[in-house]
């Protein structure tokens, strides 16, 4: 998932940046996508506990899976991925198997955060945030959507002004949902239902967009965008006539987590930094600062009420998002993922 | 004695040049050649499979597309760039400067900035849509931003300097004489312009293209940006195998063949500026 929220710096950085960034001197490097922490989480970090943490970002997944595969997950103690990325340093054997002992603050999770498919027990990642992934819409300009099919196949209003983010999972994921398969089908058949969908809904696109998809609701540019819930409150935040709708189909559960990593030479360090952020008070910190639900119950029961009231998905319950399917990772099948999305992208 | 001294002279930008271009891109280029672990990385088992997929029908579309946007910005670029450079070398001489520095002003702001630049004039919440509400049109104008043709004036308006740069070179060059000689024996404006001056002046025309071609070809940020991600460019499938997809030998491969592809025309273009200077100096 792409959480930085200008491309300029992302597209500038990620071609220059493979290999750079890994601090020597730090008795902690931690890193997450730009603007995913409280401000000031890893300073109030090294106050309380005299470690020395530094923070690096990463713009996607799959530039910080491409420095661990390179590095053999050396030069990072902690990283923040999604779920089928953790899964995927999981089979690498580049996660730590976690010593629950040395993670005290792992009760204050709510019980189904603990029995998450991809990783049930919590063995190797600790759940960070969590959402669905639906449309996010102005209720002023356009009629509240029910179906997905809203988004793929638009009123002629609409068309033109809807965008669809552009990260594989996610773009198949809405034909996957509309279709009423598997958000991780890989029947090839199914499949190729799927891209004659998203190839149909592509010529109805303002643009695809994983960047800057709520300015441009807020703008009037977009009308309906595909948004993760988090991402779509930073537009309720600017305009209130902006909501969130899960389509009546369903959304997929996806579930950004920490990992630490096996080869980290600082274990204790890293053991304490992910029990710190699993703490009520910094867990509830960081979900008032970047509007995503945690998984945390101790930190939601002290979520300010009024901040539920104005952004309503923050108040979706772990049962309402657990009916739904989490993504995993697929394996061998991604190939083929990644050439559906070129099929899709690369159509007239 | 002296023989030696250029290449002492040149050695630190060899150095340079072999360890921080040569260096690293043999090293990516490699890559081509081996296998992708399942989850990335690389399996370092010898295969032509990459090289392979290249030719696959989807990918050679792609390579197509890029080259037919590459070839269209070249073409219309090139049509702009000499008439400026034309008219800018028929200037009095001691004007041609400031309009050279006002044509290449805009390479004093990043590329990103001149790109987003598009963004704010084309959206359909832009500049150009405030100003024809201002001037009372009332209807939705057709799409601008996100299209084919934003990507081209993109790729035209960013590098059409080197364009005029190009053409300016040989036309500035030129002997007025000859010109005048072609009026002379009767030749019409029209006449002496496509028989005498554009022949005379095609390596500037066909530097300029090619700059444009292989510039454009290769570009990455402006399909993104102003193409809204609808149009995939070979830049933007080379990105993504190196970047999303983690599929560094494909990546490798479809650099390879891009690569190939500039240095033909580079090379042919080389050719071309040669024939041209040499032409000039028999004539002159």
């Amino acid at each position: 998932m792409i959480r930085q929220k200008f491309i300029t710096p992302a597209l500038l950085t990620t071609g220059l940046a493979l290999g750079a960034g890994t601090a020597m001197a730090e008795d902690l490097v931690v890193s997450n996508w730009d603007g995913y922490m409280a401000p000031d989480a890893i300073d109030a970090f090294n106050q309380e506990t005299g470690h020395d943490a530094e923070l690096v970002l990463h713009a996607t997944n799959e530039e910080i899976m491409g420095k661990l595969i390179a590095s053999k997950g050396k030069g990072y103690d902690v990283v923040f991925v999604s779920s089928p990325f953790a899964e995927v340093l999981h089979n690498l054997g580049l996660a730590e198997e976690l010593d629950h002992s040395r993670l005290p603050n792992l009760d204050n999770l709510y019980d189904a955060a603990t029995q998450l498919e991809h990783d049930t027990g919590n063995q190797f990642s600790v759940p960070y945030a969590w959402g669905t992934t639906g449309l996010c819409y102005r209720s002023d300009l356009t009629d509240a959507p029910q179906s997905w099919m809203a988004l793929l196949q638009p009123s002629d209003e609409l068309a033109g002004k809807t965008t669809m983010l552009a990260t594989d999972r996610w773009l198949l994921a809405a034909g996957q949902l509309a279709k009423g398969y598997s958000v991780n089908e890989t029947d090839p058949e199914k499949m190729a239902e799927v891209r004659d969908l998203l190839i149909e809904a592509k010529d109805t696109l303002l643009a695809y967009d994983d960047t800057t998809f709520y300015a441009k609701l807020v703008s009037g540019e977009a009308e309906m965008v595909h948004a993760w819930d988090g991402w779509c409150n930073y537009g309720i935040a600017e305009n209130s006539d902006i909501k969130y709708v899960i389509p009546e189909e369903g959304s997929d559960l996806w579930v950004d987590t920490m990992v630490i990593l096996k080869a980290s030479e600082n274990k204790d360090a890293a053991y304490d930094f992910v029990n710190y952020i699993l703490g009520a008070e910094t867990h509830r910190w960081a979900a008032e600062n970047i509007l995503y639900k945690v998984p945390n119950k101790a930190a939601m029961d002290g979520l300010d009420p009024s901040l539920i009231e104005t952004f309503p998905n923050m108040g979706l319950s772990p049962d309402e998002m657990m009916q739904y399917e989490q993504l995993r990772d697929v394996g061998e099948a991604q190939r083929a993922y990644s050439r559906t999305v070129s099929e899709i992208k690369a159509a007239d | 004695m002296n023989d030696r001294k250029p290449l002492y002279l040149m050695s630190p930008a060899l150095m340079w040049l072999s360890a921080f271009m040569v260096v690293p891109c043999v090293l990516i280029l490699a890559l081509a050649f081996f296998r992708r672990g399942l989850y990335g990385g690389i399996e370092y088992t010898l295969t032509l499979e990459n090289l392979a997929l290249v030719v696959d029908p989807l990918y050679a579309s792609i390579f197509l597309k890029s080259a037919w946007i590459a070839g269209l910005s070249a073409l219309i670029a090139v049509v702009i760039g000499y008439a400026a450079a034309y008219a800018i070398s028929a200037m009095p001489r001691k004007h041609q400067p400031k309009l050279l520095f006002l044509a290449v002003l805009p390479f004093w702001s990043n590329y990103l900035v001149r790109t987003y630049a598009w963004i704010v004039l084309l959206n359909r919440e832009g500049l150009i849509t405030a100003l024809a509400r201002w001037f009372g049109f009332e209807g939705e104008l057709p799409k601008m931003l996100y299209t084919e043709p934003a990507v081209v004036v993109g790729l035209v308006y960013n590098y059409l300097p080197f364009v005029i740069l190009a053409c300016y070179a040989p036309l500035s060059r030129l002997n007025p004489e000859i010109e005048e000689a072609s009026r002379d024996l009767g030749g019409s404006g029209w006449t002496t312009f496509r028989r005498v001056t554009l022949p005379m002046t095609v390596p500037g025309i066909a530097t300029g293209f090619v700059f444009v071609f292989v510039l454009s070809i290769g570009n990455f940020v402006t399909p993104a940006l102003l193409g809204g991600g609808q149009f995939q460019m070979i830049g933007n499938l080379i990105y993504a195998q190196f970047l999303t997809a983690n599929d560094w030998p494909f990546g490798a491969a479809l650099s390879m063949v891009l690569i190939a592809i500039m240095m033909m025309l580079l090379t042919a273009q080389t050719f071309a500026a040669e024939r041209g200077s040499g032409g000039r100096t028999e004539e002159s």
